[in-house]
């Protein structure tokens, strides 16, 4: 009994993780209606730069907030010179611009940056362990950061006249246009944020699975099955997606499918949602009249 | 510029000349040199291992500056495959088929080499050395061309498990490893050991390498009782394992840990230092970081051959001291061949070592080949973290028959 309790403690802080990411492709997605399959390595890159910031000797939380900075502007101006021309273009151009991204900024961070593993300081420290050592204080604090994360960005959509706009922009473009919204410009704005909570996202996985140019990629998939479990459109969903992922991971991997096909788990719950309930456990479901 | 009719009238004469291919001598070498292919991931993720093609480029050029061997210079051809298995097959084929070596030499990677086994065994070029730990090389039987260098995972995984029975005869082990070759001959080398016995002493619970953690496999081997450790994963995930045993409060065990991943940089350092206090792994080669070979012959022979040839290499990268190693086997197989310098020949005495000993290998430990054995290396020292650094401890430790 008690190794499952531990099990369930586990999954929980690693869940953590998925959630943050979760965030990030949901965030994208209510903005764009597409999901960036290079999330995961923007995240990567803008932690390397944290790093970069921090190993120069700046204070971790300068560093930090200047990365949040810096990964905006760059998600911002990927749509502007990367996206935008393509806007148009059918869904399988935008699919092969994200394989692309991938490819180019995965393997741009290992040249710069190189491939060994590098740990990354957490800004949360404990003197004592915390439930018998199976929680660390940095898995505690991001919890915290990524709840922060997540009510700022329910926010920002629910009471803000740009949170609005942006929402109006992604939904329904032409109607947007009509009433006065730069739909171009939001869709930019929508990645900035995207890349900026992906940056805050790599920042607090890295302390737990060490920094290298790889590191998203095991993650990301995970992070796409919490966020379709919860609902791609839905941010609070996909947090609960992302931990309850973490738990059912850990208990099936430990006493049901075994470690091996932990990963097959995760793809069974993307395949098992998109089959039975495409908008997730809490998403939206949208009627399109044809 | 070779013009399309030029290569049409090669071909044709190579047609109308079938006995040029059969020649008496052996592709590679002439009288003035032999040709040796390599391939290296001078690119990509396992780049850090280009600076052993390097070393092996600078040791060739000292020999031919010595005046080479059996009369002849050594044309030493080393390719970059980036790690990737479908490029070593191309650069592999390009080495045999165009550059016509003689043999190909310490070509790294497990699966980059599994990739071409098959092409190397079909047209008989010897394959050796090959940079690798995988025990498969030693499979004298199915793959008579190739041969390993290094111990086998499973040969150190054996030195462990006799280790532990030795010190601890009631142990029951947790075995973490990585789903794949590398971690798995970790599990056979243990079950050599053990026998019938495997299952009831071993919980054995492996990883995926796009796990994000192994957090979850560490609970389950601490819940199962276990209080040794055998930790057979890369680098990430050994530096993951020692901060969540030690933050879980598992301090009973002995923690074994594979010598994969031991880098003080990208492993200790990360997961804390103070946390991997007395975790046990192994050695085969002088750590050239190791005050206690400041004086030593062998590795005062190898800091000459840097300081001449590698004057900008950095002189505490192991990958120098473990290529000079492979190389100088490499040059007793070339020198045993007396003249001779047939495929067939080289083959025979690549079987035919007897304690041959490297300047670079721990004493006591020697290189030993025979028709029926093709692990060169069977023995290790075993050596244990301080907090700061690796000290060895014990006698030179020699793994099972099987």
């Amino acid at each position: 009994m008690n190794g499952l309790a531990h099990q369930i403690v586990a999954g929980i802080a690693t869940g953590g993780i998925y959630a943050a990411v979760a965030l990030a492709i949901v965030m994208i997605y209510q903005a764009t209606h597409h999901v960036n399959f290079a999330q995961g390595e923007m995240a990567t890159l803008s932690t390397f730069i944290a790093w970069s910031m921090i190993n120069a000797g700046m204070p971790y939380w300068v560093a930090f907030f200047a990365t949040v900075a810096v990964s905006f502007a760059i998600g911002v101006a990927i749509e502007r010179l990367l996206m935008r021309p393509v806007q148009n273009a059918p869904e399988l151009t935008h699919v092969g611009v994200f394989i692309g991204l991938l490819l180019i900024i995965g393997n741009a961070t290992g040249w710069i940056f190189g491939y060994t593993t590098k740990s990354f300081p957490s800004p949360f420290h404990s003197d004592k362990p915390l439930a018998g050592g199976l929680i660390s204080a940095h898995e505690l604090g991001s919890t915290v950061v990524t709840l922060a994360v997540l009510l700022l960005v329910w926010a920002f959509f629910r009471f803000t006249r740009l949170g609005l706009a942006m929402r109006a922009a992604a939904y329904n473009p032409r109607s947007a246009r009509l009433v006065g919204i730069r739909v171009g410009w939001m869709l930019a704005l929508g990645w900035g944020l995207a890349a900026a909570i992906g940056a805050v996202a790599g920042m607090m996985v890295a302390p737990i699975v060490f920094l290298d140019p790889t590191m998203m990629l095991g993650i990301l998939l995970y992070a796409f099955a919490g966020a379709l479990l919860g609902g791609i459109d839905n941010p609070m969903g996909a947090v609960i997606g992302g931990f309850v992922v973490g738990v059912l991971e850990n208990l099936a991997g430990a006493y049901v499918v075994g470690t091996e096909l932990k990963l097959t788990v995760a793809l069974a719950i993307i395949i098992g949602v998109l089959v039975v309930r495409p908008s997730g456990l809490f998403g939206r479901v949208v009627y399109s009249r044809v | 510029m070779t013009t399309r009719r030029q290569l049409l009238g090669t071909g044709a004469a190579l047609l109308a000349a079938p006995g040029i291919a059969r020649a008496q001598e052996t592709p590679g070498v002439t009288a003035t040199e032999i040709r040796i292919g390599n391939t290296m991931p001078y690119s990509g993720p396992a780049s850090a291992y280009g600076s052993i093609g390097r070393s092996h480029q600078a040791f060739f050029r000292m020999i031919n500056d010595q005046g080479g061997i059996a009369g002849r210079k050594i044309n030493f051809i080393t390719y970059d495959d980036g790690y990737s298995p479908p490029k070593t097959v191309e650069q592999v084929r390009r080495l045999v088929e165009q550059d016509k070596v003689a043999l190909l030499f310490n070509t790294l990677g497990t699966p980059t080499n599994s990739a071409i086994v098959r092409y190397v065994n079909q047209r008989k070029v010897p394959h050796l050395f090959v940079s690798t730990g995988a025990d498969k090389w030693g499979n004298y039987q199915d793959t008579p061309w190739t041969i390993g260098w290094q111990p086998s995972y499973r040969t150190e995984a054996q030195i462990y498990a006799k280790h532990m029975l030795a010190t601890r005869p009631d142990a029951r082990l947790g075995l973490l490893y990585q789903n794949d070759d590398f971690g798995k001959d970790y599990v056979a080398g243990v079950r050599d050991v053990l026998g019938p016995r495997f299952d009831s002493v071993v919980k054995a619970v492996s990883h995926e390498v796009t796990d994000p953690t192994i957090d979850s496999q560490v609970v389950t081997l601490q819940g199962s009782g276990a209080d040794v450790l055998l930790t057979a994963t890369t680098p990430k995930f050994a530096a993951q394992t020692i901060r969540k045993v030690f933050d879980v409060g598992w301090r009973s065990a002995i923690h074994y840990l594979t010598n994969v991943s031991i880098s003080v940089g990208t492993v200790m350092d990360p997961a804390g230092p103070e946390k991997g206090v007395g975790i046990i792994t192994s050695a085969y080669l002088k750590d050239p970081t190791d005050a206690g070979w400041n004086a030593d012959p062998g590795m005062n022979e190898w800091r000459a051959f840097m300081q001449k040839y590698i004057p900008d290499g950095d002189m505490k990268d192991g990958s120098y001291p473990f290529a000079y190693g492979v190389a100088q086997t490499m040059l007793q197989v070339l020198k045993q061949c007396d003249m001779d310098l047939s495929r067939e020949r080289m083959m025979k005495e690549v079987a035919n070592i007897r304690d041959f000993v490297p300047a670079t290998l721990i004493p006591g430990i020697k290189v030993a080949t025979s028709p029926t054995n093709f692990h060169p290396i069977r023995q290790m020292q075993l050596q244990k973290w301080t907090g700061t650094t690796w000290e060895r401890f014990g006698g030179v430790l020699e793994g099972t028959s099987i």
